[in-house]
């Protein structure tokens, strides 16, 4: 039930209440009604078709940069590739 | 700009595996194991795809808590949504719902049977049935923690507003503080850290954890779902219990505000009061749930169509309860995989796309 992926506010309609979200071009319409001040541009986390909270991206870029520093000085001190131990794939007779 | 793929890269992981492992050690030499528990589903899943498990050095366990609002619900709640179904009523639900036993059948079952069930993904849809269906009655089988509380009285305010008068919610909210308090007052489950839920922390805001910190020692980090999110908060809480230094440390500061979402809080505050409920596992628990005020009666189901909930009767073989604990793996009952398959559940934890069973089965060697 829970979309954990940032999309992005393209369209507000007139009474604020509906918007239409982007992510790499596919649209949903979702409800705003749960967020302060909704703008088109702004990313957003969506539950159950509507916007729950929006994306400070600010934070979101520090976090980032904090990984890929770490991801590059630790790529440097083992001075070789890192193998990735998942996702594994589901078992074949599951859902 | 793409917000997901930066959260899963692979060096980055193999670092946190590192510090991991520098914490087992310190662990070791003060000769102590630790208790980490989730409490969201989505975390649960995610910590079985991506193995995270296999990242976690020996003296650190993780396990499971009730963290999806379909494994809790009581079976007493699908049995009156089956009763609504054989009176005509339009029920309306989340997909996961539909295959989780009630005392006698499923929804699935009373659908094969002539029922009119409809599957939703947002309340919204369920409000689009209400009005293109003026004729029926609508209940909206309304399942959910404060995440899903929030859009679904959201989408009750907009049905108030809009004048749809054949539309009601036969409600299962569920509150997660208070169900983290019953954990915590178990004298027989031991939780040393929590890895706080994203979400649901997104609305009541990362300052709720702070009792469980500050009055039990507890450590609790709020986490995001991407896969260096979770190691980075498991890294956070064992630092946590290493140090003896327990707090709530917010990680997910992108998303989840220390007051939370107040515009949400204010619309559940209007909407809902606070009362007790039945949970699958944990029994009942006061104020664990939230239920429509009394000036809102007429978009109560239960009082709309003259029912009550009865608590329902359980698979005495079924050990959800104990796996929404954390006091056994799904593996170690006895159906798990056997009897009780994705195909067939016999419980709601295999049934539920965010259940433990579910992802233990799907993605784990057993």
């Amino acid at each position: 039930m829970c979309l954990a992926i940032p999309m992005k506010i393209i369209a507000i309609a007139e009474d604020g209440q509906t918007g239409t979200v982007d992510l790499d071009g596919v649209r949903y319409a979702v409800g705003l009604m749960l967020l302060d001040k909704p703008a088109v541009g702004d990313y957003v986390i969506v539950h159950a078709g509507y916007a729950i909270e929006k994306l400070d991206t600010a934070e979101a870029d520090a976090r980032l940069a904090l990984f890929v520093s770490l991801a590059e000085v630790y790529e440097r001190e083992l001075g070789q590739e890192v193998v990735w131990v998942a996702p594994s794939p589901p078992r074949g007779h599951g859902a | 700009m793409n917000y997901m793929d930066g959260f899963r890269r692979l060096e980055a992981a193999v670092h946190f595996r590192a510090r991991l492992a520098g914490h087992g050690r310190a662990l070791a030499g003060q000769g102590r194991k630790v208790h980490l528990m989730e409490v969201c589903g989505s975390h649960t899943m995610a910590i079985a795809r991506y193995g995270i498990r296999g990242f976690l050095p020996e003296q650190v366990a993780l396990v499971s808590g009730p963290g999806c609002p379909v494994c809790v619900t009581d079976p007493g709640l699908i049995d009156v949504a089956i009763t609504l179904a054989g009176q005509g009523v339009i029920v309306a639900t989340f997909g996961d719902m539909v295959r989780v036993p009630g005392s006698h059948a499923t929804l699935a079952k009373a659908r094969a049977a002539g029922g009119r069930i409809e599957i939703c993904y947002s309340p919204l849809q369920a409000l689009q049935l209400a009005i293109h269906h003026p004729e029926s009655e609508v209940v909206f089988l309304a399942v959910g923690f404060e995440t899903t509380i929030a859009p679904i009285v959201a989408m009750l305010d907009t049905a108030m507003r809009q004048g749809v008068a054949n539309l009601s919610l036969l409600t299962a909210f569920k509150l997660v503080p208070p169900a983290l308090d019953a954990l915590l007052a178990d004298p027989d489950i031991r939780i040393d850290g929590l890895l706080c839920p994203a979400h649901v922390s997104a609305i009541i805001g990362a300052d709720a954890y702070r009792p469980y910190a500050e009055r039990h020692g507890v450590a609790c980090v709020v986490a995001g779902f991407e896969p260096l999110d979770i190691l980075y908060g498991l890294d956070g809480l064992v630092e946590q219990l290493v140090t003896n230094k327990p707090c709530v440390d917010n990680q997910y500061s992108r998303v989840v505000k220390a007051e939370g979402n107040r515009q949400a809080q204010r619309l559940m505050a209007h909407y809902l009061e606070p009362a007790a409920a039945a949970w699958r596992g944990l029994g009942s628990i006061p104020e664990s749930a939230l239920v429509l005020r009394r000036q809102f009666a007429r978009y109560d189901a239960l009082q709309r169509h003259g029912l009550t909930l009865q608590p329902g009767r359980h698979n005495p073989r079924c050990l959800c309860g104990e796996v929404l604990k954390g006091k056994i793996r799904p593996r170690e009952c006895s159906l798990f995989g056997v009897a009780c398959l994705p195909e067939q559940p016999l419980g709601p934890c295999m049934v539920s796309s965010e259940g433990s069973c579910a992802a233990e089965y799907k993605y784990e060697e057993c």
